[in-house]
């Protein structure tokens, strides 16, 4: 009776084994890389109906976050300016130019502007926007440093672990009251160290939930 | 001790010499059979045509388990509110057809794992079979907590994987003690089947090999892994199989112990009693010695096996039945006892309860065949009738489902707060998915005995009376 299987079947289990390792582990780091909010999230710029610098806008000429999101710290949403808001400029400044004509037409037909929006919680997190910016978590934690985006880009995860990192150790992230809006300032624990961080923590009663039913509600 | 053996006293109580007879060992494979007629039956089973009985019963089984495929798609589909759990009772079939199927397997280990450690050579026959029937109860078993979380894509939650959500598992938690008690249980009771079908596959192979069935043969032989029977193939094999069944050992006991927690570490009266980790393993192997007797039996009789599973075996296996089914006997009185001797209100009701309530009729039925129809195995006479035996195995299963249906339906549907009492009817997906896993299971045993040897063939002759070096002399 002659082999069934050619010698060259001895190192099939050795083979096996190997693949196996090697194919669980690109998949593992695969998963882990293209997989998750650090890829699939960050980076994400749409073009936006009206090119609005954040660079040239706060960077350069230093306005601040609340002419424009002027409800941040009195509502669970954060708004976006009416055209209103921009004519208030640039009904003077550069009135004609043609890459204001979309900002010009929601002005005078009282429709918005369709910006796309770059950063969304999922429906199923509460997330309440003034909570956070009146106890000491600043715009650029979440939001990276719009004050330096051309064009503004999603920059954190935002993904569970994001906010439960902040959530677990917030003397790590908070900034003083008079920061909140300086996406340029240190964190309390950066400048005067750890224990001030926890002090102002301790001091503001900030208290992130981390139970489920804290944001899952 | 000297002194009384030459004195005139009368003879001392205790006798000088013992002298016991000596009782014949029952013989475990009938007429003497030689080891190529083992070969021949067990392999024939396979080698043959396949008949016609098979195909019917294939058929019939694809289409009964097409009912547990039907009703987990429309419950995907839709969401788990198809099933019929509404407060106060959010768990009910899914639990019960869970608990039922898990219970069955645990016969399958039992007999390979425990009753080889103790070296009781008549599970030989019975244990391939059995232990399929372990794998296949699990796979059934877990269809129900799989599915019942709903959302299935997110079933990998279970599990300790690192993941940006930072979700992590309630390892305080029973029901997450379950997920590795059983799919450690699923993983070793595999590995066991395995490795004791080695040797049988590499049989298989030759035989199809010198046959010229080329196909059959590479399938068997890629499974058999180079096995020739050698001197060190066996031994590693022993040993391999040795340490596995001191692996499936603690198993035996600790699967249902865990699945017991699941109720005994909650504080639902009726449930929160120390007594459910023996008492639910006892039901275990109660109910899959009653499925072990459902499937074998049948299996006997089409096969012509009498002379592999004699009548000893049977009479072995019902002997567990009824000790098993009497251990579950006195934990159903002895629940009684403590709820009214605890004199704990909540208890002692929920005991009447049980008996009395809306549920009573499952009750009855429960009691009647749980702790009666064991007790027909006293009796050499019911032990010989086959078909009564058979008839009785059925019982064990249809009572051993409602003992899980009665402790988890009458102690939710009548918890602390009358407020909350409700009734609890299962929906038709529920009722369709429970009678499909049937039908997956018979499918999955069916394709079992086509393909694959249904009794280890080298282990069945190595208790031959030929294979006793002894053999015809005395025993010392």
């Amino acid at each position: 009776m002659s082999n069934i299987f050619p010698k060259s079947a001895n190192k099939l289990p050795l083979q096996i084994v190997i693949y196996l390792v090697v194919l669980v582990g690109l998949a593992t780091a695969g998963v882990t890389y293209y997989m998750t909010p650090k890829y699939t999230r960050v980076g994400y710029a749409p073009v936006q109906p009206v090119p609005y610098s954040h660079a040239l806008h706060v960077g350069q000429l230093g306005l601040d976050c609340r002419y424009c999101h002027s409800n941040i710290e009195q509502s669970g949403y954060a708004n976006l300016p009416t055209a209103q808001t921009c004519m208030n400029c640039h009904s003077m400044v550069k009135k004609d130019s043609p890459l204001l004509a979309v900002v010009r037409k929601s002005y005078e037909t009282g429709e918005s502007v369709p910006w796309v929006q770059i950063h969304q919680t999922p429906d199923y997190v509460y997330f309440n926007h003034a909570v956070h910016v009146n106890r000491g978590v600043s715009c650029v934690e979440c939001h990276g440093k719009i004050n330096e985006m051309e064009v503004v880009s999603h920059q954190k995860s935002l993904s569970m672990g994001f906010c439960l990192d902040c959530h677990r150790n917030p003397e790590a992230h908070v900034r003083e009251k008079a920061d909140i809006f300086n996406l340029d300032s240190p964190t309390i624990a950066t400048k005067s160290g750890t224990e001030a961080g926890v002090k102002f923590v301790h001091d503001w009663k900030i208290k992130p939930p981390q139970s489920c039913t804290g944001c899952h509600r | 001790m000297a002194a009384h053996v030459e004195s005139a006293t009368p003879a001392p109580a205790i006798l000088q010499e013992v002298n016991p007879a000596v009782l014949p060992r029952p013989v475990l494979v009938g007429h003497n059979r030689s080891f190529s007629w083992i070969t021949d039956k067990i392999c024939g089973i396979i080698e043959g045509p396949t008949p016609t009985w098979w195909w019917v019963c294939f058929a019939i089984a694809c289409c009964v388990a097409s009912f547990t495929v039907a009703g987990i798609i429309y419950l995907v589909a839709t969401g788990v509110g198809v099933w019929g759990h509404a407060n106060p009772v959010n768990w009910a079939w899914d639990i019960v057809n869970f608990v039922f199927w898990i219970g069955i397997g645990h016969a399958g280990t039992l007999i390979s794992a425990i009753l080889c450690l103790l070296r009781q050579k008549w599970r030989t026959s019975i244990n391939r079979a059995a232990e399929a029937m372990t794998i296949f109860a699990v796979v059934c078993a877990a269809i129900f907590p799989v599915f019942h979380v709903g959302r299935v894509w997110y079933a990998w939650f279970l599990f300790p994987i690192p993941n940006s959500n930072y979700i992590w598992q309630n390892f305080r938690s029973p029901l997450e003690w379950d997920v590795f008690a059983v799919s450690t249980y699923g993983t070793v009771s595999v590995l066991f089947w395995y490795v004791g079908l080695i040797p049988d596959l590499a049989t298989l192979r030759d035989r199809f090999a010198a046959v010229g069935n080329k196909t059959r043969a590479w399938l068997y032989g890629f499974f058999a892994m180079g096995w020739r029977g050698s001197n060190r193939h066996w031994s590693n094999y022993e040993m391999a199989y040795l340490i596995l069944a001191g692996i499936s050992t603690p198993l035996v006991l600790s699967v249902h112990t865990i699945v017991s927690f699941d109720f005994a570490v909650s504080l639902i009266p009726g449930w929160h009693t120390t007594i459910f980790p023996p008492y639910f393993v006892a039901g275990a192997i109660f109910s899959g010695f009653g499925m072990v007797l459902t499937l074998m039996l049948p299996l006997r009789a089409i096969y012509g096996l009498e002379d592999l599973i004699t009548q000893y075996h049977i009479d072995c296996m019902c002997k567990i039945t009824l000790a098993t089914g009497t251990i579950v006997g006195y934990a159903y009185a002895m629940e009684f006892f403590i709820a009214w001797y605890g004199a704990n209100p909540y208890e002692g009701f929920t005991f009447i309860n049980r008996a009395f309530g809306q549920y009573w009729w499952a009750y009855l039925l429960m009691v009647s065949c749980n702790v009666i129809t064991p007790q027909f195995f006293w009796f050499k006479s019911v032990r010989n009738n086959t078909t009564f035996v058979w008839v009785l195995s059925i019982f064990v299963n249809v009572g051993m489902w409602f003992e899980r249906f009665v402790i988890i339906a009458t102690s939710l549907a009548r918890d602390f707060l009358p407020s909350s009492w409700g009734y609890y009817s299962p929906s038709i997906v529920e009722i369709f998915t429970f009678f499909g896993t049937f039908g997956v299971f018979s499918v999955l045993f069916l394709l079992f005995i086509r393909f694959l040897p249904i009794m280890p063939m080298a282990e069945i002759k190595a208790v031959t009376p030929q294979a006793d070096v002894h053999a015809g002399h005395d025993h010392h």
